[in-house]
């Protein structure tokens, strides 16, 4: 869900859980004491995702939908932010899906250590997250890698869906959420995900480019289009850049 | 449509998840692959950032959603927690519009 921020604390308490628990008894349960960390700060990050999603004029089932089947927090945000700002929903979808794409390469981190197949796979990936993956990598033992996969999955998808709907129902009761700023909520959501992942001068420098091209061709293309550019501009940049 | 766009987004979404789990490793362990994915987040995040502040439809406006970000960015400087983050911006909107 969160995806820079919580990750890196995600691993740091990975690491030190993992590091007393050599120590402890069970280490399960040190697993189970950061799991349960995460989702709960995941919950609350979820209230605000009812709230926008509802302030967007998705319905509460159509929220909470989201919640349960696309279950990865950034995509939910861009799905419903450019719902809300009067781009199709289409547009949104496509954005929803490139945010999604970073999930395949967790995907790819994690196969080797989960091993799962059939039924049990199909389950699994719907958990293939930035919490799960870093609390799983974090581990030195793979049956602790796979508990803590499964710990974190199941307490995330717990809070965040219960989360989702008490910000959904919260914000029903709103008549009016532009009166409470809701329509700059979005934008500051965006930013507070972004954050984490601007710790280096590349990054900043793509970010205020991707920002400053979305708004210069935003008048001249349908709502929701500046983002199909950037997505293809920075593709290949990033696909040119190790030509050299 | 809504319905449509959720439903069809959220098997996307699902999609990329389980291709990662099983398509071949060397399908997505190419190094180009692996440096151009995690950028397109960051551009992504930033584009919705600039667009969702100073739009309305397809129509560059400057109202207090600029001045909810500008402290929403001092938030994420001052390394506030996520919340906090939304709720100054969203505080700030909403006192500009009673002031």
């Amino acid at each position: 869900m969160r995806q820079g921020r919580e990750s890196t604390t995600s691993a740091r308490s990975g690491t030190s859980s993992g590091r007393t628990e050599n120590r402890s008894a069970d280490p399960r349960r040190g697993i189970v004491r950061d799991a349960l960390g995460i989702a709960i700060a995941s919950g609350a990050y979820a209230v605000s995702f009812g709230a926008i999603s509802t302030a967007a004029g998705l319905s509460l089932p159509q929220t909470c939908a989201l919640s349960v089947l696309m279950f990865t927090g950034a995509s939910q945000f861009a799905l419903v932010g450019v719902i809300g700002a009067g781009g199709s929903v289409w547009a949104g979808a496509v954005a929803a899906a490139l945010l999604g794409s970073r999930n395949a390469l967790y995907g790819l981190r994690l196969a080797s250590l989960l091993e799962v197949r059939g039924v049990r796979r199909l389950a699994a990936a719907q958990f293939v997250l930035d919490e799960t993956t870093a609390m799983a990598i974090a581990r030195d033992d793979p049956r602790q890698s796979r508990f803590a996969f499964w710990a974190t999955g199941l307490a995330l998808f717990t809070f965040w869906n219960v989360g989702t709907l008490a910000g959904a129902l919260a914000t029903h009761a709103i008549s009016n959420p532009k009166m409470f700023g809701l329509d700059a909520a979005p934008p500051a959501a965006f930013l507070a995900l972004l954050a984490p992942r601007l710790r280096a001068r590349e990054p900043l420098a793509i970010a205020i480019a991707a920002a400053v091209v979305a708004i210069a061709v935003l008048p001249f293309v349908p709502a929701g289009v500046p983002l199909l550019v950037v997505a293809v501009l920075v593709s290949l940049y990033g696909v040119l850049r190790r030509a050299e | 449509m809504i319905w449509a766009g959720v439903l069809v987004a959220s098997a996307s979404c699902y999609a990329l998840k389980l291709a990662g789990l099983s398509l071949p490793q060397s399908w997505l362990q190419n190094q180009r692959v692996q440096r151009t994915v995690p950028l397109i987040p960051i551009a992504l995040l930033a584009a919705l950032v600039g667009t969702q502040t100073f739009s309305v439809g397809q129509h560059l406006v400057l109202d207090v959603r600029a001045a909810a970000l500008a402290v929403a960015i001092v938030a994420v400087v001052l390394r506030a927690p996520f919340l906090v983050v939304v709720a100054v911006a969203a505080a700030t909107a909403a006192l500009l519009r009673v002031i």
